[in-house]
């Protein structure tokens, strides 16, 4: 089947959108940037598509007897958790082939059958403890390859080291060396034969389902045997131009943004967009079509980029600085939105006794304050209003951004779709479907 | 500039000459003090080249050795050295960028000293930053100094009480300097005679700047414009080498145009014309290249700028006059484009859009130039209001490299010729 490609290459997170020939979207993935573009959208298309696979299934499986009620997401559910761990075991094992190649390094002569040796261990060890990741109903803190194997693997390796009397440092530099070339390596094409697996695991495994297995098995074998046809592929946002695609194929993000908020919210008029390095005020007609817009210029203050840093100061994880920062009881003024500045300013109301909590308001602010002259340099705010990218997910700018709207433009509706990360991949997908379908 | 010299460029005759123009003038300068030549400094904007010539006195440019030291990426130092000596990072960077030269022995492109100024001539036309720029210079070389007073058009008209004031002081005052510090008596004949031959130039580059108006552009306005404006805004208004220059590059463009030509760029000639469009505001001189490479590679021409009129605005009609000779210099100072009010600007900017069937407005804002810089997003508001067309606000600087985001701008550039695509397709469509 024909399928639209959009990929947005985002300085923090690269996103994709997979849509078929009537726009209904059909997959969605991200990963992180790293600093490798070509990786990164290999990776959120790979994404994607297996998502895609997934809403294929819902679709073929609707219906079908012993599915009623929950029953297709649940099996769907423990589908997706064995899958994800058929990929990542395959993943490990290719960190240990690789770990195993590299300790054959000039560095550590004629210590490879021992550092080996000490792999095989490890290894045995990583892949009992990891596979616990993916029971029922357990939460994964991520999907990364690199952030559920690494720091586990810290702490089985000293742990084997000190029992085995390998060195602990050699086996953390082979580690080091290998996890690159891993993480950028695609997955082998057998795509089929890990969703073949995992679903045997499935039905072995739930007992309650009371579906004919041969049944099951048929729809999922009929809906991997479609092609998911690469259609048309449009790449956006700041990476772009390392994409190895032909020019036509490249579409400026506040193009994509503009169409993705009004396919999102077909009212929209004015799209604000935060992400980790630029923030972009954009106004569309009711079609989609960008009329205006503005964005900061070389400096990325008061981007997503501002709250990582402030994170890294205050020692906290980038997700906790809303949660914070909506426990405040004043809001306190803070001026810059420099990035620089603001770590200097950060520390100055700290020694004058401000609140933690009240702070992180006032840097809240501060950030949506900068936007709102940002979209007022491009016309204003007009109903309705969307607002989206990364910091859409912070609570505390969210709210920030609820009052100013109001305090200088009344009422006006805003949206915020809880995808709205993949606002700018959403719009390079329509872009692809309209480059052939309405060519 | 080592990576643009592994590329040919491309050079027309009009080309070389300019370039041997440039280079004769500057040896001119540096051996002044030899020749015995006497210098004035003065900018470009209401410079009063003819009289200064008039004299036998050389013209020194500062904001063009600013421009100059951008171009061949010696400006950056240069900045930073003025930095040190206590002038703040906002400040105009021209202004720095020829500070630095100064501690760096003022060499002019030739490798040689320039001499330091017999007199430092301002003719005060819109840049409140060139008054205390002279300020700066003339404590440095305590030098003769003279300002002309130049109204500024707060109405968007020249009243005759304007046009007597500039005279007046050009009477009273300039001229009593200028022939105090050459030691030559005015001669109004001579002056006469460079005005006519300034009147002959300016028709011809006016034809140059007209020919924009064709669709498929033999010209770009901007990035070519700003050589084909060198000679009459520098030191060659009023030489026969001006006239000689302006001959040459009609008879180019003329050819141009009739081989269906599009503008010329550094690397050969342009492709498909896919974007017209009028520029508000100078170029980047440290990127330059680079920012016009983000044009022509898009298939984007610039059809008509206004920076191509700080220096004087030919195409609204304004010719120098030798028979009116005082009256028309006035007239001219009176008329820059940096004297005009917003709502000049505003109409100007619209009949561009209008007369050379533009696609759009692109507005290039410099950072260090608070002069100018004031009040252009609602100038590029107003004109998207007129015309309908859509407008596009970029910023970067003059000569300070570190003011130039090429990743930036470029996403800008594309989003901006991309949104215009979309424009004219659903304009298509519905």
């Amino acid at each position: 089947m024909k399928c639209y490609i959009g990929i947005d290459l985002g300085s923090t997170t690269t996103k994709a959108v997979v849509m078929d020939e009537k726009g209904e979207v059909l997959g969605r993935g991200i990963t992180n940037s790293r600093s490798n573009y070509d990786t990164a959208s290999r990776v959120a298309k790979l994404e994607a598509m297996i998502s895609t696979r997934f809403t294929l299934f819902h679709r073929s499986l609707e219906g079908l007897a012993g599915l009623e009620g929950e029953g297709i997401d649940r099996l769907l559910d423990n589908l997706e958790r064995h899958f994800r761990l058929e990929l990542f075991l395959e993943q490990l094992n290719d960190l240990h082939q690789t770990c195993a190649a590299n300790s054959d390094d000039l560095r550590y002569p004629g210590q490879k059958e021992k550092i080996c040796a000490s792999l095989d261990v490890v290894f045995n060890r990583l892949g009992q403890t990891l596979q616990k990741l993916f029971g029922p109903g357990v939460k994964r803190k991520s999907d990364f390859f690199r952030d559920l194997a690494g720091t586990e693997y810290m702490n089985i390796a000293e742990e084997t080291a000190k029992e085995l009397g390998t060195s602990f440092d050699t086996l953390i530099n082979v580690y080091d060396k290998s996890i690159i070339e891993v993480e950028n390596r695609p997955p082998n094409d057998d795509m089929e034969g890990k969703f073949l697996r995992a679903l045997e695991q499935v039905l072995k495994e739930d007992a309650g389902l009371s579906v004919d297995a041969d049944e099951v098995m048929k729809v999922i074998r009929d809906v991997l045997a479609i092609d998911l046809e690469e259609t048309f592929v449009v790449g956006t946002g700041y990476g772009r131009v390392r994409l190895p695609f032909p020019k036509e194929h490249i579409r400026s993000e506040i193009l994509c943004h503009g169409l993705g908020a009004h396919l999102m919210y077909p009212k929209t008029r004015t799209v604000l967009d935060i992400g980790g390095q630029d923030t972009k005020g954009i106004q569309v007609d009711d079609k989609g079509i960008v009329v205006n817009f503005q964005m900061n210029d070389r400096c990325a203050a008061g981007c997503g980029r501002y709250l990582g840093y402030i994170a890294d100061e205050m020692n906290l994880g980038l997700h906790e600085l809303g949660p914070m920062a909506m426990q405040a009881t004043k809001t306190t003024r803070i001026n810059s939105t420099c990035t620089v500045f603001a770590g200097a300013e950060l520390r100055d109301r700290l020694a004058m006794g401000e609140k933690r909590e009240n702070i992180m308001a006032g840097l809240h602010r501060a950030i949506i304050l900068r936007a709102m002259s940002i979209i007022s340099r491009s016309g204003g705010i007009t109903d309705e209003f969307t607002f989206t990218g990364g910091v859409a997910k912070n609570e505390a700018a969210v709210k920030q951004l609820h009052e100013l709207v109001k305090e200088n433009y009344g009422d006006v509706k805003i949206n915020i779709d809880p995808d709205s990360i993949y606002t700018g991949a959403l719009g390079g997908a329509e872009f692809a479907r309209r480059a052939v379908e309405e060519a | 500039m080592s990576a643009n010299a592994q590329t040919e460029v491309i050079k027309d005759l009009s080309m070389l000459k300019q370039k041997e123009m440039i280079a004769r003038n500057y040896d001119a300068i540096t051996s002044a003090p030899e020749t015995g030549q006497k210098v004035a400094s003065t900018f470009v904007p209401g410079n009063l080249n003819e009289l200064i010539n008039s004299f036998g006195m050389l013209n020194n440019l500062p904001e063009i050795n600013a421009i100059n030291n951008g171009m061949r990426k010696q400006s950056g130092a240069m900045i930073m050295d003025a930095e040190r000596s206590g002038h703040s990072e906002d400040v105009c960077t021209y202004v720095k960028a020829d500070i630095g030269m100064m501690s760096k022995g003022n060499i002019a492109p030739n490798g040689k000293p320039m001499p330091a100024p017999d007199l430092l001539l301002l003719s005060y036309t819109g840049c409140f930053t060139f008054m205390k720029w002279f300020e700066l210079l003339r404590k440095e070389y305590n030098c003769e100094t003279v300002m002309l007073q130049v109204p500024y058009t707060g109405d968007g008209v020249v009243t005759d009480n304007m046009r007597d004031f500039v005279v007046k002081q050009l009477k009273e005052e300039v001229i009593p300097t200028l022939e105090r510090v050459s030691g030559n008596k005015f001669d109004i004949d001579r002056l006469r005679e460079n005005l006519a031959r300034s009147a002959k130039a300016e028709d011809d580059l006016v034809w140059v700047l007209d020919s924009a108006k064709k669709v498929r552009s033999p010209i770009d306005a901007y990035f070519g414009g700003v050589y084909y404006i060198g000679p009459i805004f520098t030191a060659f208004r009023g030489t026969q080498d001006a006239i000689e220059y302006y001959q040459l590059l009609r008879a180019e463009i003329e050819k141009r145009m009739e081989a269906g030509l599009g503008p010329i760029t550094p690397e050969g000639d342009m492709g498909e014309e896919k974007y017209r469009l009028v520029v508000e505001g100078p170029p980047n001189w440290t990127s330059f290249r680079e920012f016009w490479k983000m044009f022509y590679d898009e298939g984007a021409v610039v059809v008509s700028s206004t920076y191509t009129k700080v220096g004087g605005v030919y195409d609204q009609g304004f010719r120098h006059d030798p028979e009116n000779p005082l009256e028309s210099l006035a007239d001219y100072c009176l008329g820059c484009y940096t004297n005009r009010n917003m709502p000049s600007r505003v109409d100007m900017i619209e009949n561009y859009m209008n007369d050379f069937q533009a696609d759009g407005l692109l507005i290039n804002s410099i950072k260090s130039c608070n002069s100018f810089s004031a009040g252009q997003l609602m100038m590029m508001n107003e004109i998207e209001k007129r015309t309908g067309k859509p407008g596009a606000f970029i910023e970067t600087d003059l000569v300070d490299p570190r003011y130039f985001s090429a990743a930036n701008v470029k996403n800008r550039l594309e989003s901006y010729f991309q949104m215009v695509d979309q424009k004219r397709q659903s304009s298509r469509q519905f």
